[in-house]
């Protein structure tokens, strides 16, 4: 059955939204949430289990202690409370990359609960709260063979590796976010990236989208406008990039707008969203909903941290993104627009290293924010999967700079770059790109061009300087753009004098 | 505690992943509800309120691993009582339901 | 005397204590001692059909080779304990490398662990050879081990009866002098029972008092790992080998292992003065019901036998206790009904597939059908109702909460007593069969033990003497406040010395000779 789906903008002029996502969060801890096996990813399949992880009879649980500081900081940078005494439970259900077929969890005690997480958009800046923070423990990993497409329905039979069966997962969930129809994809997507960036800072993950080292489910309903109640919510998963987040929204809003025009009932259900059409699909009819029997684990004891304990790595966070961006502006220069911006295309990493890595800060803006973000979003990628380095960018500039190099020729250098053809240097080489710095054959060319085109030469004779820009432009194609333009236009004024 | 019945065993049996058929429903339901009207007596035991629940009979708390590796099983050993394995993997049969 | 002459028959009847000093002094071998143990086995043990059948799968190979090594290890003046070369036999439900392990069901038919659970490790550390893994009823859940799917473990006093379970198999094994020494694991009584119906002695230690790692769960607030013996002085000893903080045990107590030996070794003077003893009112049967007049007798006996050592007798009323069973039959099965989900078919143990072509859910669902056996499908189905959205509450949570009121019940009344004691069972060894239709019934087995799992206390069951109806054993529990086992081997052993000179020797000389004996 095919969705109707409403226009994103007709949408927001009848509906409300109620946004909820879900974050999950896997530790960069070196061992697994409840045991001593390695993390490390890429390994051979299956040889970093132990009786615990592998859910062999008799095993038994130890909690990570690293992984509790992690879940503590994440916690206190989301403004939570932390508490005071809180246990493990159980969440049961089977499924074959479950070794124990339940996960050991948090269900009603939560180490971490009510907090926020203020969030720009454009300028905007909205408040989304925090319900919880939780630590679980993540699944053994399954290979489907025999379908046409790798994936699950189709298969013939699976393969199971539970090497990150175990590995520890710290889920961040949302109340309801409410925002206006209109912002709520952008609201979306910039949670899920400002929560990223939060936790990269904090050094507990490496959050990559790409990797599944930070996974966001989206849930959304819609209720018409004023109505003053939310709606049936579903639920998304398999989104695995900013840009997911924000097109499984509007795809949502639609398609539940869709339904309730026509007078139908949205589904409480699971959807899997799809990277190539932008769209969702349902997941597979469940008869009914999964009950759990959450009861609390007992073969772990409750965690009950210290006040001292939550103090002292209260110290330990690094200044909040408000505080960092406050400071990385006024050091920069950048107006509020220029920072706004730079926040919004998800560079404000990128310029801080590219910076760090000697480039002016007005330099690094201007590539990461026009060049290669145009290049980024042709590929349909984040700026950060892009291939290329804060460091590269920064050679790149420092060549610029130098004058080895103009502004034109330096993206014939990044497309170099993104080709894998070596470093800039090697690249300018390969390719004959140096700007020529030969006043022999630069002066032979502001001849030619002052010969070809008489006129102008005149006028600039008469002191229309500039003119000049027409001899400049004429000189540089002479060139093939391989000359400093500064450089042309001495040579030009000296000789019309 | 309410009586089951043989379509609520079924049910329950069914969440618990157990095939039973017929003969096994129409033996065991029963058997079930003598056990669970005895055990209804817990409710006459009243309003409890007050009283917190044990989960843990002794009152331990943080109770911690440090982050070190520790050496675990080998693929082999992990992989020893698996009733079917192939390319260093426990090979089962194809799985309905989503992906997780 | 010398071990040589009609060596075996000596040999198996001796203590673990006496088989040490006999190692320490030289007058025997381990590889001597495991010899004659294997050979009573293979004489009296039988099969399924017929024998003790207390074990499901005997090592010799492996039994004689440890002790070949602690051999030489003592003949280097390298043995490593007292009780090394001092063979013992492992309850089934405990993770052995290398043997099987099947927790009594067919589920985990011929799974060979890759890892030892922490109380083996110690006992192999220590050089004990290991015989075998005895049998029990299915992942622990019973009262006479017949709920096996192996076929059930006969009692040495009159193998028509059921020997006690869930640890039925280990208790036999001691009481039929297969193995000195055994351990089991009590999770409302299942070392407790077994020991009275046989004439043994049973420890249930203090909850956390030893590791769980390697035990595979039943009801993990519940489970203890225990010594299965024949004297007191046994059971303390090999309490001491295995009990310790385990860092794999999250539930495990960081406190040292107490000085149970001693204790012992002190009550076995007699001096009971200043003891304050309580007769628990609620499982004294005051009002008789259910509880065999031949049990209420011996315990009745042995009441005043604590009053003539010097104890203070009092009754105590532990009101919640009437509420024990019910909260029992909640808890357990919420809390296994999880731990059984493991068992699916897809990493290890029996895999039923079903004809054409079966899902991953298709195998599990036949995979546990015939698998498990009827008791264990029952407490699944209990466990999960118990767990479902809208019963938690009335159930699990309430149970969770009488729990409470149980372990409060206990404190208060070891504010005004050191020991509290009780008959071990309500009845002697019953016939086999009997109660195999009706699950409550077998419930009610466990009536006196379950209270002390509840709140996490230790207790101990030594023999009584036998009921004057049926010539059967019955038993005599002791229980302590958690952390004070050392009480139980005090007063256990007190009782003991004093029943044994009154017998004339120890019970388990007026038990029926067991056919094939040499």
């Amino acid at each position: 059955m095919s969705d109707t789906l409403v226009p994103f903008d007709e949408v927001v002029q009848r509906y409300d939204p109620a946004l909820g996502l879900e974050v999950h969060v896997e530790l960069n801890t070196n061992t697994k949430m409840f045991c001593g096996c390695p993390t490390t990813f890429g390994a051979e399949p299956n040889t970093q289990v132990c009786p615990t992880c592998l859910g062999l009879p008799g095993a038994m649980p130890v909690v990570n202690r690293k992984a509790v500081e992690s879940a503590i900081r994440i916690g206190l940078a989301l403004n939570c409370s932390i508490a005071e005494w809180c246990r493990f439970a159980r969440k049961n259900y089977f499924y074959p990359d479950m070794p124990k077929n339940f996960q050991t969890s948090q269900y009603d005690e939560p180490i971490a609960f009510d907090g926020w997480l203020d969030v720009e958009v454009d300028g905007e800046t909205f408040r989304v709260e925090i319900e919880r923070a939780h630590m679980e423990e993540d699944t053994g990993k399954s290979t489907h063979v025999g379908g046409a497409t790798g994936r699950i329905h189709g298969a013939d039979y699976s393969l199971v590796d539970y090497n990150r069966a175990g590995i520890p997962l710290i889920e961040i969930v949302t109340r309801p976010i409410l925002v206006p129809a209109a912002k709520a994809p952008a609201v979306a997507r910039a949670y899920v990236a400002q929560l990223r960036d939060l936790i990269v800072a904090l050094g507990v993950s490496d959050a990559r989208m790409d990797q599944g080292s930070i996974r966001a489910d989206v849930n959304l309903s819609l209720a018409p406008k004023g109505a003053g109640v939310l709606g049936t919510r579903s639920e998304t998963k398999n989104v695995n990039s900013l840009r997911s987040v924000e097109r499984a929204v509007r795809f949502e809003m639609s398609r539940h707008a869709g339904i309730l025009d026509a007078g139908g009932a949205v589904l409480q259900e699971t959807r899997h969203f799809h990277e190539d059409t932008g769209t969702t699909s349902s997941g597979r009819e469940k008869s009914d909903a999964e009950d759990y029997r959450y009861f609390p684990e007992p073969d772990l004891v409750p965690v009950a941290p210290s006040r001292e304990w939550v103090e002292e790595l209260r110290a330990t966070l690094p200044e909040n993104p408000t505080q960092k961006r406050a400071r990385l502006q006024q050091e920069w220069g950048f107006s509020d627009l220029e920072m706004r911006d730079t926040v919004g295309a998800g560079a404000l990493d990128l310029v801080e290293q590219t910076v760090a890595a000697g480039a002016a800060p007005q330099a690094a803006r201007k590539w990461w924010l026009t060049e290669l973000a145009r290049r980024a979003n042709d590929a349909g990628v984040e700026l950060a999967e892009l291939g290329v380095t804060p460091a590269q960018v920064a050679e790149v500039q420092g060549l610029v700079d130098a004058k080895t190099i103009n502004d034109k020729l330096a993206r014939q250098v990044f497309d170099g770059l993104l080709a894998g053809e070596g470093t800039p240097e090697e690249i300018i080489a390969a390719r004959g790109l140096a700007v020529v710095s030969d006043d022999g054959a630069l002066s032979a060319a502001v001849d030619k061009a002052i010969a070809d085109n008489p006129d102008v030469a005149d006028k600039i004779r008469d002191g229309k300087v500039a003119a000049a820009g027409a001899l400049i432009g004429a000189v540089m194609k002479e060139m093939r753009g391989q000359a400093d333009a500064g450089r042309v236009r001495e040579l030009i004024l000296e000789k019309l004098g | 505690m309410s009586q089951l019945t043989r379509d609520e065993v079924a049910h329950l049996a069914d969440l618990a992943r157990i095939d039973l058929d017929d003969a096994e429903l129409d033996h065991l339901a029963p058997q079930l509800n003598v056990i669970l009207e005895a055990v209804a007596s817990i409710g006459a035991v009243g309003s409890l309120d007050e009283v917190p629940p044990t989960s843990h009979p002794l009152p331990l708390t943080n109770v911690f691993r440090e982050d070190v590796v520790v050496p675990g099983l080998t693929a082999e050993q992990a992989l020893s009582g698996a009733p079917e394995a192939e390319d260093q993997r426990f090979r089962v049969p194809r799985i309905l339901g989503d992906e997780q | 005397m010398s071990a040589r002459t009609d060596g075996s028959a000596e040999l198996i009847r001796k203590t673990a204590v006496e088989l040490a000093d006999l190692l320490a002094t030289g007058e025997t071998t381990s590889v001597e001692i495991t010899q004659a143990h294997l050979d009573r086995i293979a004489a009296v043990d039988g099969s399924a059909d017929a024998g003790v059948h207390a074990f499901l799968h005997v090592d010799a190979e492996g039994a004689l080779a440890q002790a070949a090594e602690s051999d030489a290890r003592r003949a280097a003046g390298e043995a490593r304990h007292l009780l090394d070369g001092v063979p013992i036999a492992v309850k089934d439900v405990l993770t052995t490398q290398g043997l099987p392990t099947t927790c009594g069901s067919r589920i985990l038919q011929g799974w060979v662990p890759p890892y030892d659970a922490t109380v083996v490790r110690k006992i192999k550390d220590a050089g004990l050879p290991i015989l075998g893994k005895t049998n029990m009823d299915e992942f622990a859940m019973g009262s006479s081990t017949e709920h096996s799917a192996y076929g059930p473990t006969r009692n040495p006093w009159d193998q028509t009866r059921i020997p006690g379970g869930s640890g039925g198999g280990s208790a036999a094994a001691v009481a039929a002098f297969e193995a000195p020494l055994a351990l089991g694991t009590d999770t409302g009584g299942s070392i407790r029972q077994p020991g009275a119906v046989t004439g043994t002695v049973g420890v249930k230690p203090t909850y956390g008092g030893v590791s769980r790692y390697g035990l595979v769960a039943l009801a993990n607030s519940l489970d203890q790992v225990g010594p299965v013996t024949r004297t007191v002085l046994d059971a303390a000893l090999l309490h001491e080998l295995i009990g310790g903080h385990d860092p794999l045990d999250s539930t495990s107590v960081d406190e040292p292992v107490g000085a149970y030996v001693t204790a012992a070794r002190e009550g076995v003077r007699g001096d009971l003065s200043g003891l304050k003893v309580g007769v628990i009112k609620e499982l004294a049967g005051a009002d008789g019901s259910g509880w065999q007049p031949g049990v209420m007798e011996r315990f009745a006996d042995t009441v005043d036998l604590l009053k003539e050592m010097g104890a203070e007798v009092s009754e105590v009323s532990c009101p919640t206790f009437v509420h024990a069973m019910a909260t029992y039959y909640l808890i357990l099965p919420a809390e296994c009904s999880s731990n059984l989900a493991k068992f699916d078919a897809m990493r290890y143990g029996l895999r039923v597939v079903p004809e054409g072509d079966p899902s991953a859910e298709a195998v599990m669902r036949a995979t546990r059908d015939a698998g498990f056996g009827d008791e264990v499908k029952r407490r699944i189905i209990i466990g999960t109702y118990a767990l479902s959205s809208g019963y938690y509450d009335a159930y699990y949570g309430q149970a969770q909460k009488v729990r409470t009121l149980i372990a409060r019940d206990f404190a208060a009344a070891f504010e005004n007593v050191d020991v509290l004691v009780s008959p071990t069972a309500p009845t002697t060894a019953f016939p086999l069969g009997e109660k195999l239709d009706d699950p409550l019934a077998m419930y009610l087995q466990d009536l006196a033990t379950i209270p002390a799992n509840l709140a996490g206390v230790p207790g101990i069951s030594v023999p009584a003497g036998l009921a004057a109806e049926d010539g059967l054993p019955v038993g005599f529990q002791v229980l302590a406040p958690a952390l004070a086992d050392e009480r139980l081997y005090r007063v256990g052993a007190a009782v003991e010395a004093a029943l044994t000179a009154r017998w004339g020797g120890p019970i388990l000389d007026k038990a029926p000779v067991l056919e094939g004996v040499r």
